[in-house]
């Protein structure tokens, strides 16, 4: 049986990638596309008007509702900005952190560093939330430290979804950025300041351009990930954010929430098509 | 690059903040847990083991857990056939679409879960009328589980040279019985990290468990969260909490010693 298998496969290369792809590919082609293509089409559904029921035929109302209303457009909008103050912030953040463990550290604390910045990347999602709720409330952690110097804490708002997102997203963007200047020849550094550039001039004009791609690959993850997050926003704030609406509708009124749910999908899709050109997906 | 002692006396500072940043948070949480108090104030006025021994004895905590588990070990079991397979055509064949593949893999997780779990969510209850379950959670997980594994095999076998296939089909063995006994031993350290980082991204996974759990399922993270509106409940959930920082932790902390001269455990990076 398997010698009568592998006769088969014996010569054939293109029955072999078709054998190894045709589960992977099957199940993120059809179940995933797939489904991204049924929320596209059910974001053309209506509710029965007697009924509340979902019904499948055609209409641009729901489109209509997100364009005229300004609700929705300024939610849309505060959605953008904040995601993109979070990759903004984790960029800043994740510059010298990811250059000292690529270039200052010694191979052991290197290795400590990035144990550091992995493990809380896989950690617990809602957990980290959830700490911040805790210390950012009236009589949560950071009042209390700041109580002495008479300030008050931002409390729960737009500063917290802020502050929320750019830490649980920050690994995302340091472990690329890492990676990027793990790859940067160290004689390249010693070659700028030969040629007598201060270190601020070889950062900008050797290193930067250089790890750039390897930015926009973290950027993807910590602008897509703010944009369709709900749980941070409803846990450290009242504002409403994009994932708030469809997560709020999914139920009662699914046509709105598909069609709400294609905005940070026509976002992300303009966005990795951008990230692609500037030869990002070699780094994510 | 020669930086000046001052620089990295700098360096060093915001090295020390941005960790401090990371790891305080974290670390609150694990005070919680000792709490003697019902509430978050801070500081907690006292501390006792005490909730450790009530979480055990929670019913609904211990189905959520199990629930979990369930999930989780269902999930990357189907991502571990998949992504290896995926990981396999893609550093083994030259054919056309060869990058888009990588692509596709990274896809559930470069778009917002949300999506993700309204896509899925749709699919399920208006296009296949399939009841939301445990079945329909774990479906959701594979599918964004997938990239895990294959970076990591990827990896692996990019490194791998060909030539032991070769000299295995030289002396005489089939493509199967090279796979068992040349690539499978070889890859074996990359499907363990690729298994233990996603049961690690599947156990503590909200958005898209959110819209693919049927009413009665609660895995862990979800158990958390219906439980922050009911005060009574907080000393619990912070031990919960620490439970479920702790099950994420320990197999990132594996997957990285298994894996690191090749640098691949974050899913932001794959094997470029």
């Amino acid at each position: 049986m398997g010698r009568r298998l592998a006769d088969l496969f014996h010569g054939r290369p293109r029955l072999q990638v078709g054998s190894l792809l045709a589960g992977p590919v099957g199940w993120l082609v059809i179940g995933y596309l797939g489904s991204l293509a049924v929320l596209l089409v059910a974001s053309f559904w209506t509710l029965g008007e007697l009924s509340g029921e979902v019904q499948q035929d055609f209409t641009l109302d729901n489109y209509e509702q997100i364009i005229t209303e300004p609700v929705y457009r300024s939610i849309a909008g505060r959605t953008v900005l904040i995601a993109a103050l979070v990759t903004l912030t984790d960029i800043l953040l994740a510059l010298p952190l990811a250059f000292y463990m690529a270039k200052v550290a010694t191979p052991r604390v290197r290795g400590m560093l990035v144990v550091a910045v992995l493990m809380p990347l896989w950690s617990a999602y809602l957990v980290k939330v959830y700490a911040w709720r805790a210390i950012l409330s009236q009589d949560g952690a950071l009042n209390w430290v700041l109580q002495p110097f008479g300030v008050e804490g931002p409390g729960y708002g737009n500063v917290a979804v802020w502050i929320v997102m750019s830490y649980i997203w920050l690994p995302y963007m340091v472990i690329p950025i890492y990676a990027g200047l793990d790859r940067l020849p160290n004689s390249l550094l010693s070659a700028s300041e030969d040629l007598g550039a201060r270190p601020g001039h070889t950062f900008r004009r050797v290193i930067l351009p250089l790890i750039f791609p390897a930015i926009v690959a973290g950027s993807i993850f910590t602008f897509s990930l703010t944009l369709g997050d709900y749980i941070a926003p409803q846990l450290v704030s009242s504002t409403q954010f994009i994932g708030s609406v469809v997560y709020a509708n999914i139920t009662n009124n699914l046509p709105l929430a598909a069609a709400f749910a294609t905005v940070p999908i026509m976002i992300m899709v303009v966005y990795l098509l951008i990230a692609r050109r500037l030869g990002a997906f070699e780094h994510v | 690059m020669l930086l000046s002692r001052r620089s990295k006396v700098l360096m060093r500072i915001g090295v020390g903040l941005t960790l401090a940043f990371i790891y305080i948070p974290l670390s609150i949480i694990f005070v919680y847990a000792f709490s003697t108090s019902r509430t978050l104030t801070w500081p907690p006025p006292g501390l006792t083991t005490e909730w450790f021994g009530k979480a055990l004895d929670n019913p609904g905590a211990r189905d959520a857990f199990l629930t979990s588990l369930q999930a989780g070990v269902a999930a990357t079991a189907i991502a571990l056939l998949l992504g290896t397979l995926a990981a396999m055509a893609v550093s083994r064949y030259r054919f056309f679409g060869r990058e888009t593949i990588s692509f596709l893999v990274i896809l559930p997780i470069a778009l917002p879960g949300i999506v993700t779990g309204v896509a899925l969510n749709t699919t399920f209850t208006q296009v296949l009328g399939v009841e939301l379950s445990l079945f329909t959670i774990v479906v959701g997980h594979a599918t964004f589980c997938i990239v895990v594994v294959f970076n990591n095999v990827a990896a692996r076998l990019r490194r791998l040279s060909t030539s032991f296939e070769e000299a295995s089909a030289d002396l005489g063995a089939g493509p199967l019985q090279t796979f068992r006994m040349v690539t499978l031993p070889n890859m074996r350290g990359a499907l363990v990290a690729g298994a233990l980082l996603a049961f690690g991204l599947s156990f503590d996974e909200i958005i898209v468990t959110t819209f693919t759990a049927g009413a009665g399922d609660q895995t862990l993270p979800i158990w958390i969260f219906t439980n922050f509106s009911r005060p009574n409940q907080l000393p619990i959930v912070n031990v919960v909490a620490v439970i479920v920082i702790l099950l994420s932790v320990v197999p990132v902390y594996l997957a990285y010693r298994l894996t690191r001269d090749e640098g691949t455990v974050g899913p932001a990076t794959t094997a470029a």
